[in-house]
C-alpha cells in the first residue's frame, strides 16, 4: 500500500518528442547510433558484433522483465536454438545469412510459443523456475539430436553472402548487417512498448488483476510478449552464429540465461539503454580480462553484488535517477 | 452446465423485474471450511445494493465469486439472464460487469491520462496491435480528460499515477471504471481507509455516477450503507441473515446480535441509526 516512489508530488511525464521517445530518450539513441557508426573504424568489429548480438539479447530479455515483470530464466535456449537453427541451415542447406537469421528467428519464437504456454500459468519464482527447467530440456535436446553435433557444435558456418551481393567475409560488411539487425530490433522493441499493446502490456505489470478487470485478458499478452521476446532472441543468437562462424552448447546453456539477466539487471532493468549498456561491459570484460581465466567469472560476481547491494537501478537507472529523466 | 429452465425463470422468483444479477445456492469451501454457503442473492436493476456483514462474514469471498476472481464450489451465478458461473474475470467486464478493489487499484507508473485510457482503449479490441504508434490511443484523450474533469482529477492527467494521494487514487479508479461504462458495479468497500472528507467526497461521487446504472458494493461503514443503499443484505458466517431496506434490516434483533457479538463499535452505530 506504500506508494511512496521517492517521487515529488504530482511530477509531469515527459512529453514524447518523436517515434515514442521523450527528448532525454532521443538524445541517449543519437549517442548510441553515433557509437554504432563509428566504433568499428576505432576498435576491432568482431568484438563490436559480440557486443551488438548481446545487446539484442539483453533488449529481448528486457522486454518480458522490465514490461511485463516476468524474469525468464531460459532465455539461453532462445539465443542457443537461434543459432543451431540458423548455422545448420546456412552450412547444411546453403542458405544465405538473412533467410538462415530470419529462420533462426522464428524457430526460437515458435519454442517460445510452447515454452510460453506452459510458463505463463505460473508467476514470480515459480515462472522462472518453470522457463529454467524448460530450457534445460531444450539444452538436452540440443546436446543429443543429430543436427547440432552435440559437444562439437556446428563449426565453419559461412558467412556468406548477402542478398547474394555483400560479401560478409569482410569484416566491417558483416558489421554494417549485424548493427542494421541490432537497430531494427532495437527500434522494434521500442516500438512494441509504445504501441496500443504495450500500454496494456505495462498495466499489466502495474495491476494484473486490474487489468483482467477492465477485460485483458492478461495470459494472451504475456503469451505474446514472450513469443516476441524470444523470436528476437532467436535472431541475435542467429547474427552470432553467422558473425563466429560456430553455434556451440554454450549459447543454450543456463550459465547464457544467468548472464542475460546479470547484463540486464547491471544496465538497468526496465530501461531502454540498460540492456545495451549491461551487455557492453559484460562483453568487454569477458574480452579484456580473459587473461584472469576462470577470475572473470568472479569479477562478475562481485559486480554482481556490488550492483545489488549498491546501485540497484543499474547504470542507465542511476543516471536517469541523477539526472531526473527517463532513459 | 447452462440449464434453460433455470435460465429463463431467474429473476422471476422475486416477483418484481427480473434481477440484473442473481446467485442461487452459491456456495463456496476451502478444504472444508465453508466461507460462503446456499447464498441467494438478487440484485434488481437500477438500484444500489448493498453487502455487509461483521468481520469474518464471506463478504469478501461472496465479492471475489461474483467477479469471477474465484470460482464457486456450487450454485450459479446470472448476469442480465446469462449464466457467467463458469466465466473468466476478463470475460465478464467484457459483458459490462466491472468490479473495483478494495486496495486502490490504478496503474501506478503510468500517468492518471492513460489510466483512464487503457479502460477506453477497450473500445477498440483487445489492443494486440504491437506494431503500431500510440497515435490511435490520442482519440481517446478528450474523453479520458472529461471523465478526469467529472471525478476533479483534470489537473493531474500528466501526473503518474502512483504519486496521487490515496482518495484521489480511489477516485482515478471510479474514472477508470467509469470509462468502460459498466452496466453493472461491483465495489469491494469503496471508503475503507478514508480520511472523513474523502469519504463524503467517494458517496457523493459514488451516489452520482450510479445513476442509470446497478451498483453492489461490500461495505464496512454502516453510515456510508445508509446514505447510499436502497437494499441490504446481512451476511454472518457464510449465510444470509437478514435482506432489505436499511431502517428494517437494522432493526432486525438477529442482526444486531450478530454485530454486538463480533464489533460493538459498529453495532453501536446500527442502533444509532
Amino acid at each position: 500500500m506504500a506508494d511512496g516512489s521517492g517521487f515529488s508530488p504530482a511530477p509531469a511525464a515527459a512529453k514524447d518528442v518523436l517515434f515514442g521517445f521523450t527528448l532525454a530518450q532521443l538524445l541517449a539513441f543519437g549517442l548510441m547510433v553515433a557509437f554504432v557508426v563509428i566504433s568499428p573504424f576505432i576498435l576491432y568489429p568482431v568484438f563490436l558484433m559480440n557486443v551488438l548480438c548481446f545487446a539484442l539479447f539483453a533488449c529481448a530479455f528486457n522486454l518480458l522483465i522490465g514490461y511485463l515483470g516476468l524474469l525468464s530464466f531460459g532465455h539461453a535456449a532462445f539465443f542457443g536454438m537461434g543459432g543451431y537453427i540458423c548455422g545448420h541451415l546456412a552450412k547444411v542447406l546453403g542458405l544465405p545469412p538473412e533467410l538462415a537469421i530470419i529462420a533462426g528467428g522464428l524457430v526460437a519464437a515458435a519454442l517460445g510459443a510452447g515454452m510460453g504456454w506452459l510458463a505463463i500459468r505460473r508467476t514470480g519464482i515459480y515462472f522462472a523456475m518453470v522457463t529454467l527447467a524448460l530450457a534445460q530440456m531444450v539444452y538436452f535436446f540440443c546436446l543429443q539430436a543429430p543436427f547440432t553435433h552435440g559437444e562439437d557444435g556446428i563449426q565453419s558456418i559461412p558467412r556468406g553472402k548477402l542478398l547474394g551481393f555483400f560479401d560478409l567475409s569482410n569484416d566491417f560488411t558483416l558489421y554494417w548487417l549485424v548493427a542494421g539487425i541490432f537497430l531494427a530490433g532495437f527500434l522494434m522493441i521500442h516500438r512494441i512498448v509504445h504501441s496500443p499493446f504495450g500500454q496494456v502490456m505495462k498495466a499489466i505489470r502495474e495491476n494484473e488483476p486490474r487489468a483482467i478487470s477492465l477485460g485483458y485478458r492478461a495470459d494472451d499478452y504475456k503469451l505474446i510478449a514472450f513469443i516476441l521476446s524470444a523470436g528476437l532472441a532467436g535472431v541475435a543468437g542467429a547474427t552470432k552464429s553467422i558473425v563466429f562462424g560456430i553455434a556451440t552448447l554454450n549459447d543454450v546453456h543456463w550459465n547464457m540465461s544467468g548472464e542475460v539477466v546479470l547484463m540486464t539487471l547491471l544496465g538497468g532493468l526496465g530501461t531502454v539503454f540498460g540492456p545495451v549498456v549491461g551487455a557492453a561491459v559484460i562483453i568487454t570484460m569477458q574480452n579484456y580480462l580473459a587473461e584472469f581465466g576462470a577470475w572473470v567469472t568472479v569479477m562478475q560476481g562481485g559486480i554482481f553484488v556490488i550492483c545489488v547491494l549498491a546501485f540497484r537501478r543499474g547504470i542507465i537507472g542511476e543516471i536517469a535517477n541523477f539526472l531526473r529523466v527517463r532513459l | 452446465m447452462s440449464n434453460t429452465t433455470t435460465e429463463r425463470t431467474a429473476g422471476i422468483s422475486s416477483g418484481q423485474q427480473p434481477a440484473l444479477l442473481e446467485t442461487r445456492g452459491l456456495t463456496k469451501e476451502f478444504r472444508g471450511f465453508v466461507a460462503v454457503s446456499d447464498v441467494n442473492l438478487s440484485v434488481q436493476p437500477g438500484t444500489i445494493h448493498g453487502l455487509i456483514g461483521p468481520n469474518g462474514a464471506g463478504k469478501t469471498t461472496c465479492f471475489n465469486l461474483l467477479t469471477k476472481f474465484l470460482q464457486p464450489t456450487r450454485g450459479t451465478i446470472h448476469y442480465n439472464g446469462r449464466n457467467i458461473t463458469r466465466m473468466a474475470p476478463a470475460d465478464i467486464a467484457r459483458l459490462g460487469l466491472i468490479r473495483s478493489f478494495q486496495i486502490s487499484a490504478v496503474f501506478a507508473s503510468q500517468t492518471v491520462l492513460e489510466n483512464v485510457r487503457l479502460a477506453l482503449q477497450r473500445e477498440r479490441g483487445a489492443s494486440f496491435d504491437f506494431w503500431r504508434s500510440e497515435a490511435p490511443l490520442r482519440a481517446y484523450n478528450e474523453r479520458a480528460m472529461a471523465l478526469l474533469e467529472d471525478v476533479g482529477l483534470a489537473e493531474y492527467a500528466t501526473a503518474t499515477a502512483g504519486s496521487l494521494p490515496y482518495g484521489r487514487k480511489r477516485a482515478l479508479e471510479i474514472a477508470t471504471t467509469l470509462a468502460m461504462d459498466p452496466k453493472m458495479m461491483l465495489l469491494d468497500e469503496p471508503t475503507a481507509g478514508m480520511t472523513h472528507a474523502d469519504v463524503d467526497h467517494i458517496v457523493e461521487l459514488v451516489k452520482r455516477v450510479a445513476q442509470g446504472r446497478t451498483v453492489l458494493m461490500v461495505e464496512h461503514n454502516l453510515k456510508v450503507v445508509e446514505g447510499l443503499c436502497d437494499t441490504i443484505t446481512v451476511l454472518t458466517r457464510g449465510r444470509v441473515l437478514a435482506e432489505g431496506p436499511y431502517a428494517e434490516v437494522s432493526r432486525n434483533p438477529e442482526v444486531i446480535a450478530a454485530y454486538l457479538g463480533t464489533d460493538p463499535e459498529q453495532s453501536g452505530a446500527m442502533a444509532h441509526a
